[in-house]
């Protein structure tokens, strides 16, 4: 008896995993990681990749954010050719990059530009985690800081969406250098009175979230969304406690006092729009109708 | 010898045995100098081939060196009046960064640096010189007095990094970090950087905002650890020695980069071996930083610190336009 189950549980372990896979086609349908509910992707895209039982954000791909935000037809992207170098020779990196490429349809894990939202211009650098996990190197530092030195020149805000594993190791120092580099360019374009907004989507963390994801003049987040410094594991093996199980989500970090808000990917445009209006009004002293 | 390094070895053996032959000479009728010569001859050669040849991870042995020389054994031989200032005015005193007021060779100026323990006790009060948010917020209070004041600003960086905690991360390490490099950018006196130790990532970057940046010679500078590296590339953190090469952290590797200004010269061996020497090779370097900072005034500063950033990375564009539709 015993045996005859040993056999049957064989029969069941050897239903090939790929099988299983062909339950939900890679494409069409979407399996949600948070409620497990399927459903198709077509219908997902269009809710913005919100979840539609139970609004879980899926990662929106760079493209969409941008169509999603801005008015149609206005965006006019900056270095799209602009590529990563190999500095430090690192094995396999630049076939990373390649794949990569082919399998995001991006260069970079950044994209940049200007464009109007509602009417409103504004520079946009929006990061795509499908690129090597949206982590800075020496390209998308330098793809941001041009594109807050387009918004001071043009003198329109600079919006940052944020999705980021931190640092790029396989550029090692240099990577580091670009969290320098971007915020002192957030600086000299703060000081000319630039308005920084900072939106932090899953995920936003190490030396991203310790540079210009931080440095908003309003900080905001999408709901549920990974954001912190050191990683989970890393704090847990340092400190060995038990780690809230909310720890560095976005709602943690509004709790903790660190961002403004946290908003809703439906809510999103219209609260952008409105903190756009509110800064093209005010500031002149004009008011009381005249 | 208590501190001697794995790559020195066969020198501690070669003078272990001269000194026993020195005994037995001084005992015994023989005269065994000729030998000591020959073997005091080999020795210089093998010291001057080891030092002259160290490898990144004979580097990263030299930064950790529990004896290495910290930011107040330098504070102490290269400024006068050092006055400690603490806390943050927020929240506490993180004493894992020391900072105040000195004169530098009768020059007012601000000094902050990283601070490590000399022994467990220490280390224990100084987090092993990894900061919290705190000690950012205290580093970045003494530069904004210090801009008020018009007096240059002296950083020494030497951490692993920035501490991983919950605590940190509740109080926002992020935030802190990022707040500092902001800042710096903005300052307008002029701001030296010398890494003395180990540049541990953004926890290191956060006081590394400077219009010149200076490393020693055995310091190092990176974006994670070798262990931390290796752990990720490789799934292994014993190959660090590997990762130590492959990530490019030595002081050379970041003049090469244009990242650094200058390579300090340490004292044979690492500057644990004669701290005051140190001190005077730290001396004449960043005396000529100031002398050449002080020319500039605070727009100039600016400009300088960002053009001496924005420069940094590697970068080329491909033929292949993707581009959004």
């Amino acid at each position: 008896m015993l045996k005859e189950l040993f056999t049957k549980k064989k029969k069941y372990a050897s239903i090939p995993s790929e099988q299983v896979k062909q339950d939900v086609p890679e494409g069409i349908m979407t399996k949600c990681p948070k409620c497990k509910k399927i459903m198709y992707t077509k219908e997902l895209v269009k809710n913005l990749r919100v979840c539609m039982s139970c609004h879980y954000h899926h990662p929106m791909p760079s493209r969409e954010r941008i169509v999603s935000l801005l008015d149609e037809g206005s965006f006019r992207e900056y270095d799209a050719d602009m590529i990563s170098e190999n500095p430090l020779q690192f094995p396999d990196y630049l076939e990373k990059l390649e794949a990569d490429r082919r399998k995001s349809k991006l260069n970079e894990a950044v994209i940049t530009g200007e464009g109007t939202m509602n009417g409103y211009p504004l520079v946009i650098a929006v990061m795509d985690s499908a690129f090597r996990m949206g982590s800075m190197g020496s390209v998308v530092g330098e793809k941001i800081t041009r594109a807050v030195e387009k918004a001071k020149e043009l003198r329109i805000p600079f919006l940052i969406f944020t999705a980021s594993g931190g640092a790029r190791m396989q550029e090692g120092v240099l990577s580091l250098m670009q969290m320098a580099k971007t915020s002192a360019a957030l600086k000299l374009f703060s000081d000319e009175g630039g308005l920084i907004i900072s939106v932090m989507t899953h995920p936003t963390t190490g030396g991203v979230s310790a540079s210009f994801a931080s440095l908003g003049d309003y900080n905001f987040a999408e709901p549920g969304a990974l954001i912190g410094f050191a990683g989970r594991r890393v704090i847990e093996q340092t400190v060995r406690e038990e780690l809230p199980e909310d720890f560095q989500t976005a709602e943690f970090l509004l709790k903790h006092g660190q961002l403004d808000a946290v908003i809703h990917r439906h809510e999103l445009k219209e609260a952008l729009t409105n903190v756009l209006d509110i800064h093209q009004t005010g500031g002149d002293g004009k008011w009381w109708g005249n | 010898m208590v501190g001697e390094l794995e790559f020195e070895k066969p020198l501690i053996e070669l003078r272990k045995k001269i000194s026993e032959l020195k005994e037995f000479t001084k005992t015994a009728e023989v005269d065994l100098s000729p030998e000591i010569e020959k073997l005091e001859a080999r020795l210089e050669k093998l010291e001057n081939e080891t030092y002259a040849n160290l490898t990144p991870w004979d580097r990263v042995q030299i930064a950790r060196h529990p004896n290495r020389p910290t930011t107040l054994d330098y504070i102490q031989r290269l400024f006068t009046n050092f006055l400690e200032c603490h806390g943050d005015r927020l929240f506490g005193d993180d004493e894992a960064i020391v900072g105040g007021i000195a004169k530098y060779h009768g020059l007012p100026v601000t000094v902050i640096g990283h601070q490590r323990g000399k022994d467990t006790k220490e280390n224990i009060r100084r987090n092993f010189g990894m900061p919290h948010p705190e000690g950012y917020r205290k580093a970045l209070r003494l530069m904004k007095q210090a801009e008020k004041f018009n007096r240059p600003i002296i950083c020494f960086i030497d951490t692993k990094g920035a501490y991983p905690g919950k605590a940190a991360e509740e109080r926002g390490q992020s935030e802190a970090i990022a707040r500092n490099l902001f800042e710096m950018a903005g300052l307008t006196v002029p701001i030296v950087c010398i890494v003395i130790g180990e540049g541990g990532s953004g926890g290191a970057l956060a006081l590394g905002v400077g219009n010149h940046i200076h490393m020693l010679e055995n310091s190092t500078y990176s974006v994670i650890s070798p262990e931390g590296a290796a752990a990720i590339l490789w799934k292994d953190a014993s190959l660090a020695r590997r990762a130590a090469e492959t990530m490019k952290i030595t002081a050379p590797d970041l003049k090469a980069f244009g990242v650094i200004d200058e390579i300090i010269p340490e004292v044979r061996g690492g500057a644990h071996r004669n701290v005051d020497e140190q001190a005077k090779a730290i001396d004449n370097v960043l005396k000529q930083s100031l002398k050449q900072l002080l020319q500039l005034d605070g727009s100039a500063l600016v400009e300088q610190r960002y053009q001496k950033f924005k420069q940094i990375g590697r970068f080329t564009f491909s033929r292949n336009d993707l581009g959004v539709k």
